[in-house]
């Protein structure tokens, strides 16, 4: 444990990218993250949100600025340990659970870092317990619901140990209860946490901040209550509340 | 176990033959399979005798004949073909109620009807006494080649979400109107063919990444601990081994 230094779990420092045919999609992001946070990375469509996501654990790499978790910058030969140290959780449980039991399926990251045996076991059993999903152990993925698909696909991440959660909508496609039994899950967690969505309240609900994502650039970043209570912010960057829902000003 | 597409072969239960490992199983039925192509085709007996064993494998397993039965459907297409060989064969001719048929026609016949029933029905016992993903792990530790024990993995895991997809796609269609009804609709069917080929294809390369995130380097992690006593090989082999020494015998005797 080095959570005594003062490395932030994540730092992205000028980061721009254009796409192989010439559609540039970041122009610039600076932000960084701080051990134990939970934060909110709000955008509309289009903004660049996967991008980014996508330079976390290095599945694209940066065609200007830099990329760093705890402390180590994500570069072709650092991929192995960047990937260990950032938890990416994909939109689709489908693809994020690809054995054929959930007990493979969370097993897979500790089994490829070398863990056998009664120690994977317990890796095993502790990730499960910790969304709540310990008796799905032997079951096949696809005979899950969905909201339990990606309470496992959390699972197989946590399982990794990693420094920083990365969720991608964590929200879409859950049915009410689905979505409040997550959230608990990823409020119970010990872990830094950045959660990509459009869903507000959501992220009112489980990001104390918030940085808004759009034209490729943060466009502002502040505690979540205070930005989403700014309308004409909002409407500047596409991003709306559910009809019916009004945030005070704090 | 109940939903899954792919489960209709296996029969869950725990008889000596379940809990086998499977490279044990898996390794008895090839041996068997062996033997059983290597018996002439004239020593009827030796062919009873192989059903008779695999009549005590199918009962240790308690699995029933009504199960065995249905599931032999997937012989058809050969025992078709091996019905028409005395017809089509040339050589000496008999008379069999009515019909003249090849002499030479009627023992390829049976030679093709009888070795093949006794395979699928060998391996029908696998399947049901064995997970499918067990049984890939079983072929994982023959030293199958790792790669194509992967692709045959993720068949197994994405086969119903492919098809959910394909589902979906056919109500999209009959939801505006279209029903492939004769050759002019083919085109249609054909694009959607193609881009469920591109959906699964992104979603191949998705997984990709979700496998690489975990540190995927291009072998999968062997995690179960499946090491097969002496004993178990021992009973495992016990079929093929039975075979065998039928085959010796039929050979020594009327040889």
């Amino acid at each position: 444990m080095n959570s005594l230094a003062p490395v932030n779990s994540l730092e992205v420092s000028r980061l721009a990218y254009a796409y192989p045919d010439g559609t540039q999609a970041l122009f610039g992001v600076d932000l960084s993250i701080a051990r134990g946070e939970r934060v909110a990375l709000l955008g509309p469509n289009g903004a660049g949100k996967t991008t980014l996501v996508m330079h976390l654990n290095g599945i694209l790499t940066a065609g200007h600025g830099t990329v760093t978790v705890a402390g180590t910058p994500v570069r072709k030969d650092t991929l192995k340990e960047v990937r260990q140290r950032v938890g990416l959780v994909f939109q689709d449980p489908d693809d994020q659970l690809f054995m054929p039991t959930v007990r493979d399926d969370v097993a897979f990251g500790p089994a490829n870092a070398g863990l056998r045996g009664a120690e994977l076991d317990r890796v095993v059993t502790a990730a499960l317990e910790r969304v709540g999903m310990l008796d799905a152990i032997d079951r096949p993925p696809h005979h899950l619901s969905f909201g339990q698909r990606r309470r496992v696909a959390v699972a197989t991440v946590l399982a990794m140990e990693p420094e920083i959660l990365v969720l991608d909508e964590p929200s879409s496609n859950l049915d009410p209860a689905a979505r409040r039994e997550l959230a608990e899950i990823l409020r119970s967690l010990d872990v830094t946490v950045l959660m990509v969505t459009h869903d507000l309240p959501y992220a009112l609900e489980l990001c104390e901040r918030s940085l808004i994502l759009s034209g490729g650039v943060i466009a502002a970043d502040g505690p979540t209550r205070k930005l989403l209570s700014d309308a004409e912010l909002l409407a500047e960057h596409r991003l709306e509340l559910p009809y019916g829902f009004t945030i005070p000003a704090v | 176990m109940s939903a899954g597409h792919h489960h209709r072969l296996h029969l869950p239960g725990d008889s000596v033959v379940h809990r086998l490992p499977p490279q044990c199983k898996l390794l008895a039925v090839l041996a068997f399979a062996i033997v059983v192509v290597a018996t002439p085709r004239e020593r009827f007996w030796a062919f009873a005798a192989y059903a008779v064993l695999l009549g005590a494998v199918a009962a240790a397993a308690r699995v029933p004949a009504g199960h065995i039965a249905r599931r032999m459907v997937i012989e058809v297409p050969f025992v078709l073909f091996a019905v028409l060989i005395p017809v089509i064969g040339l050589g000496e001719r008999v008379s069999v109620l009515g019909l003249s048929l090849s002499v030479e026609g009627l023992w390829a016949a049976w030679n093709i009807l009888a070795k093949a029933t006794l395979g699928v029905v060998a391996s029908i016992l696998l399947a049901a006494t064995t997970e499918p993903r067990v049984i890939l792990l079983g072929a994982q530790r023959l030293r199958l080649p790792d790669l194509l024990v992967q692709i045959a993995m993720f068949m197994l895991r994405y086969m119903d979400v492919i098809l959910d997809e394909m589902r979906r796609m056919r109500v999209a269609r009959e939801s505006r109107g279209f029903e492939a009804r004769n050759a002019r609709h083919i085109p249609v069917i054909a694009r959607s063919a193609g881009a469920l080929f591109i959906r699964s294809y992104e979603r191949g390369e998705r997984v990709h990444l979700a496998m690489l995130s975990r540190g995927y380097t291009g072998r999968m992690p062997i995690m179960a601990d499946m090491t097969a006593s002496t004993a178990q090989w021992a009973t495992a082999l016990a079929l093929p081994a039975g075979a065998f020494a039928v085959l010796g015998l039929s050979l020594a005797g009327l040889g």
